[in-house]
C-alpha cells in the first residue's frame, strides 16, 4: 500500500513537473515573510486553510452554545414541574426560586433561549460555520488557485464574523436578557423597544450583531465567486470542477443577492425603533398605552425577511449537498450519478428558492390568490430535490461502499434529507397549512431537513476532509458511535414532533399542560427531552475525539489517504502557504473518474488516453 | 490536448479585483431593489402621504452626472500621460462629490420644511432613508477617491498597470453609484 501510494506520488511530482502551471510562485514568497510569528500565523491570518479553521472553531463553538440552549429550553418542556434550582449557578436570575426552594426557569427567559437557539444555529453554525469553512478551505484547493481573490477581505469576512459573535454572546449577559421576540425577530416585537423585555437592549444588540454578520457573509461571498470564476487552474473548466465547488459557488451568489435584502429590512426596523418611524407599525397599543404610530405594515418585514429567509436555508443546504455529493462518490469508488443533473438541480434551487418566500405567509394575512402561486413554485422544488436524492442513492447503489464515518454520515443525510422533504411537501399546500402552521409540524419538518441534515453533512465533512486541515485522522470508532447515536437520537427527537404537531400542539410555548387537550403528550414530551440529551452527549463524544484528533490522532502518511481525484490531495500533507510548493497541477479531466477502465481512480491531473473521452467537456 | 487545455485557459480576462467590485455592486443593487420594492408594496396598500420632491434633489442629479464625467476625464488624463488634467479633474470630482452630499442634506431640509417630515408618513420616511443610504454610498466612494488622490499627489507620476487598475476601481465604483442615484431619482419621480 504504502509501495503504491508513493509511487503514485512520483507520477504525481512528474506531472506537476511536466504540465503544472508556472506561475513564478517561489520568486516572490509573499505571504510566508507574514506568517511568521504565532498572531499572525494563527489569529491575523489571512491563508484561507488558515480561515477555514478559525471558521470551523468558532462554529463549534456556537454549535455548543446554542445546543446547551436547547436542552434547557427542553428540560422546561419535558419536566415543567422538576426542580431546576442547580441551574442557579449558570443562569443566576432567570431561575425564580420560590418559597419552598423549588426553581423555575423565567418564560421570558424561555422565548430568549428559544431565539438565541435558532438566530446561533441557522447564522452562526449552519451558514457561517458550514459554508464559511469549506468554502474557504475547499475552493481554492479544489480548483487549483494559491489562495483566494482577496485573501485580506477573506480575513475580514472571519473577523466580522467573529466581531458578530462577540456582540451576540454579551447580549446574553444583559440584566433584561437577550432579544426573545423569535429568531425572524418579527415586528412588533422587534420594533418596539418597550414591546417586551428582550426588545430593547437585546434587540439592539441583535440587530448589530446580524449587520455585522451581513458584512461577513457578503466579503466571503465576492471573494468565492471570484476565485471560482477568474482563479481556476489550466484545464479546470467549470463542468470539470467538484461538486463542492458548483455547492459553494451558488450558495455564495444567493447568500449576495439575498442577505442585502435582509440588511434593508432591519435597517428600516432600526429607524421604526430609534427614530420614531412607522414602517412596520400600525395602530399598536402597548400595555394599555395607545402609540401615535400610524401607516406601516408589519407584513412588509415579513416578506423582506423571508424573502432572505427562504434562500437562507438553500445557503444552509447546498454546501452540504456538495459534501455528501463528493463524499459519497469517493467513498462509494462510483463516479456521481448524473453530475450535470447534479449541477442543473443546485441552480434550478437556488432559482426557486427566490419565489417561494411567501409560503411561511400562508397563514399571514396574504391574498389566498397570491398563496396560488407560491404554492406551485413551492411544490416544485421538490423536483430537483428529488433528481438529487435519485442520484445519490444511484451512486450507492451497486457500489462497494467504504461503511467509515464520513460515508455513513453522508448516507444519513440523504435519509434525512428525503424524510424533511416529505413534510415539506405537507406544509407547501396552504389549505394543509392552516392546521399546521406554526405547530411543531413546521419544527420537525425544518429540524430533520435543515437541522440534522446540515449537520451531517458537515460532519461528512469534517471526517472526510480533517486529515487535510489537522494532517492527522479522527477516531472511528467514536466517529461510528458518534453516527449511529446521532441518527437514531435525532429521529426519536423530531420523529414525535410530527404527531405532536398534527394534533395542533403550538411551537414556541412555555408550557402546554395547561391544555386539557395536550396533556396526554407528557411522557412523549420527557421521552424527547430524554432523547435530545444523549444526543447532546453524543455530540460532546465528537467535540472531543475533535480536539484529541488534532493534536494525538492517527498521523497522515500519505498524501491521499482516501484515494480520491480531486486537486487538494495533490498538496503537500501540511499544505504551506500558497498551497503547492512549486508548479500548480493542471487538470486534464472531471473529478468523478473512480472505476474507470479498470482503474480505481484517476485523478485530475492525469492526461487522457489516447481516445478517452472524458465528461468533463 | 494540450492544445484544447490551453484554449480554455485564459484566466484574466478581467482584473480579479475588478470582478470582485462588480459582484458587490451586485449585491448593492439588491439592497436597494428590496427597499424599493417595498416602497411600491407599501404604497399599493393605501394611506399614502402624497407630497413633491424638492427641485433640490434634481440639482443634485447634475452634480453627480458632472462628477462622473470629470472623473472619467481625469482616468483618460492618466492613462494618456497628461498629469496636470488629471490631477484637476480628479480634485473637482472631490468637490462635487461633497457637494453632492451636502446638498442632499440641504433636500432633506428642504423636504422637512414643506411638511414632509421624517416621520409623518412611510411615502416620506423612504425618501429619507432611501436617499440616505445611497449617500452613505457616495461617501464611501469620496474615501476611495481621497486615497487615489494621496496617491495622485504624493506619488511620482508613472501611469504603470497597476495604478491603471488601482485607478479604474474607483471610477467603476463612483460611476455605479451615479447610475444608482439617477436610477432612485427616476424611481421617485415614476412614484409620485
Ligand atoms: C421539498 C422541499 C420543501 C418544501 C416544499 C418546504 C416547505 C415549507 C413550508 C411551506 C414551510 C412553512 C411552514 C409554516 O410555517 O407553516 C416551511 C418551513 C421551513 N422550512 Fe421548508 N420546505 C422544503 C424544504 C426545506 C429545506 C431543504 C429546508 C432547509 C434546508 C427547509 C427549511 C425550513 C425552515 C427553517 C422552516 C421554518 C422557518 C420558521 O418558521 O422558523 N425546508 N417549509
Ligand atoms: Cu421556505
Amino acid at each position: 500500500m504504502a509501495h503504491v501510494a508513493s509511487a503514485a506520488e512520483t507520477l504525481e511530482e512528474k506531472l506537476t513537473q511536466e504540465l503544472g502551471y508556472d506561475d513564478h510562485f517561489h520568486e516572490h514568497h509573499h505571504g510566508d515573510k507574514f506568517q511568521s510569528n504565532f498572531l499572525t500565523h494563527y489569529i491575523f491570518s489571512t491563508d484561507h486553510k488558515m480561515i477555514a479553521r478559525q471558521f470551523l472553531i468558532t462554529g463549534m463553538f456556537w454549535a455548543f452554545i446554542g445546543a446547551g440552549m436547547s436542552i434547557i429550553f427542553r428540560l422546561q418542556l419535558g419536566f415543567p414541574e422538576a426542580d431546576l434550582a442547580w441551574l442557579r449557578p449558570l443562569l443566576g436570575k432567570w431561575i425564580q426560586v420560590n418559597e419552598a426552594g423549588i426553581g423555575k426557569l423565567d418564560p421570558e427567559f424561555y422565548y430568549a433561549l428559544v431565539t438565541m437557539h435558532g438566530t446561533i444555529l441557522v447564522f452562526f453554525v449552519l451558514t457561517a460555520g458550514l459554508s464559511g469553512t469549506f468554502s474557504n478551505l475547499l475552493i481554492p484547493l479544489q480548483v487549483g488557485a494559491r489562495d483566494m481573490a482577496s485573501p485580506l477581505l477573506n480575513s475580514f469576512s472571519y473577523w466580522a464574523f467573529f466581531l458578530a459573535g462577540v456582540v451576540m454572546f454579551l447580549s446574553l449577559f444583559l440584566s433584561t436578557g437577550p432579544f426573545s421576540g423569535g429568531w425572524t425577530a418579527y415586528p412588533p416585537l422587534s420594533a418596539l423597544p418597550q414591546a417586551s423585555d428582550g426588545s430593547g437592549a437585546g434587540m439592539t444588540m441583535w440587530i448589530v450583531s446580524m449587520a455585522l454578520f451581513v458584512v461577513s457573509v457578503l466579503l466571503g461571498g465576492v471573494n468565492y465567486i471570484t476565485t471560482v470564476l477568474n482563479l481556476r487552474t489550466k484545464g479546470m473548466n467549470m463542468w470539470r470542477m467538484p461538486l463542492t465547488i458548483w455547492a459553494f459557488f451558488v450558495t455564495a451568489i444567493l447568500g449576495l443577492l439575498s442577505f442585502p435584502v435582509l440588511l434593508s429590512g432591519v435597517f428600516l426596523l432600526m429607524f421604526d425603533r430609534s427614530m420614531g418611524t412607522s414602517f412596520y407599525l400600525n395602530e399598536i397599543v402597548v400595555g394599555g398605552e395607545v402609540l401615535d404610530r400610524i401607516g406601516g405594515s408589519p407584513i412588509l418585514y415579513q416578506h423582506l425577511f423571508w424573502f432572505l429567509g427562504h434562500p437562507e436555508v438553500y445557503i444552509i443546504i447546498l454546501p452540504a449537498m456538495g459534501i455528501v455529493s463528493e463524499v459519497l462518490s469517493v467513498h462509494a469508488r462510483k463516479p456521481i450519478f448524473g453530475y450535470r443533473a447534479m449541477v442543473f438541480s443546485i441552480l434550478a434551487i437556488a432559482f426557486l428558492s427566490f419565489i417561494v418566500w411567501a409560503h411561511h405567509m400562508f397563514m399571514s394575512g396574504v391574498n389566498p390568490f397570491i398563496s396560488n402561486f407560491f404554492v406551485i413554485f413551492t411544490l416544485i422544488i421538490a423536483v430537483p430535490s428529488a433528481v438529487k436524492v435519485f442520484n445519490w442513492i444511484s451512486t450507492i447503489y451497486g457500489s462497494n461502499l467504504r461503511f467509515n464515518s464520513a460515508s455513513l454520515f453522508a448516507v444519513g443525510f440523504v435519509s434525512m434529507f428525503i424524510s424533511g422533504g416529505l413534510t415539506g411537501i405537507f406544509l407547501g399546500n396552504s389549505a394543509i397549512d392552516i392546521q399546521l402552521h406554526d405547530t411543531y409540524f413546521v419544527v420537525a419538518h425544518f429540524h430533520i431537513v435543515m437541522g440534522i441534515a446540515a449537520f451531517f453533512g458537515m460532519f461528512a465533512g469534517i471526517y472526510h476532509w480533517f486529515p487535510k486541515m489537522f494532517g492527522r485522522f479522527m477516531n472511528e470508532t467514536l466517529g461510528k458511535v458518534h453516527f449511529w447515536g446521532t441518527l437514531v437520537g435525532a429521529y426519536a427527537i423530531f420523529w414525535p414532533m410530527h404527531y405532536t404537531g398534527m394534533a395542533g400542539v403550538p411551537r414556541r410555548y412555555y408550557s402546554i399542560d395547561n391544555f386539557e387537550s395536550f396533556k396526554h403528550f407528557t411522557e412523549l414530551n420527557q421521552y424527547i427531552t430524554i432523547a435530545a440529551i444523549v444526543v447532546f452527549f453524543l455530540q460532546v463524544l465528537f467535540m472531543v475525539n475533535f480536539f484529541y484528533s488534532i493534536f494525538s490522532g492517527r498521523k497522515l502518511t500519505v498524501k491521499n489517504p482516501w484515494g480520491a481525484n480531486s486537486l487538494e490531495w495533490t498538496t503537500p500533507i501540511e499544505p504551506g502557504h500558497g498551497n503547492w510548493p512549486n508548479n500548480i497541477p493542471t487538470v486534464q479531466r472531471w473529478a468523478y473518474d473512480y472505476g474507470k477502465n479498470g482503474e480505481e481512480f484517476i485523478p485530475q491531473y492525469i492526461p487522457l488516453k489516447e481516445g478517452e473521452h472524458d465528461h468533463g467537456h | 490536448m494540450i492544445q484544447t487545455v490551453s484554449k480554455q485557459y485564459n484566466r484574466n480576462k478581467i482584473h480579479p479585483h475588478k470582478f470582485a467590485l462588480w459582484v458587490a455592486i451586485g449585491s448593492i443593487i439588491m439592497m436597494f431593489v428590496s427597499i424599493t420594492s417595498a416602497y411600491v408594496v407599501r404604497r399599493a396598500s393605501g394611506n399614502w402621504y402624497e407630497f413633491k420632491l424638492p427641485d433640490i434633489f434634481f440639482l443634485n442629479t447634475l452634480v453627480i452626472v458632472a462628477s462622473s464625467v470629470t472623473l472619467q476625464l481625469s482616468y483618460n488624463a492618466f492613462v494618456k500621460g497628461r498629469e496636470k488634467m488629471y490631477k484637476s479633474m480628479m480634485l473637482s470630482t472631490l468637490v462635487l462629490g461633497l457637494a453632492f452630499v451636502v446638498l442632499q442634506y440641504q433636500g432633506w431640509v428642504a423636504l422637512d420644511a414643506m411638511g414632509a417630515t421624517f416621520t409623518i408618513n412611510p411615502s416620506s420616511s423612504f425618501v429619507y432613508v432611501i436617499s440616505g443610504m445611497h449617500a452613505a454610498h457616495v461617501l464611501g466612494g469620496v474615501a476611495a477617491l481621497i486615497v487615489a488622490l494621496i496617491h495622485a499627489f504624493s506619488l511620482p507620476y508613472k501611469p504603470t498597470q497597476r495604478r491603471k487598475d488601482r485607478f479604474s476601481l474607483v471610477v467603476q465604483y463612483w460611476h455605479f453609484v451615479d447610475v444608482l442615484w439617477v436610477y432612485l431619482i427616476g424611481f421617485f419621480m415614476l412614484q409620485s
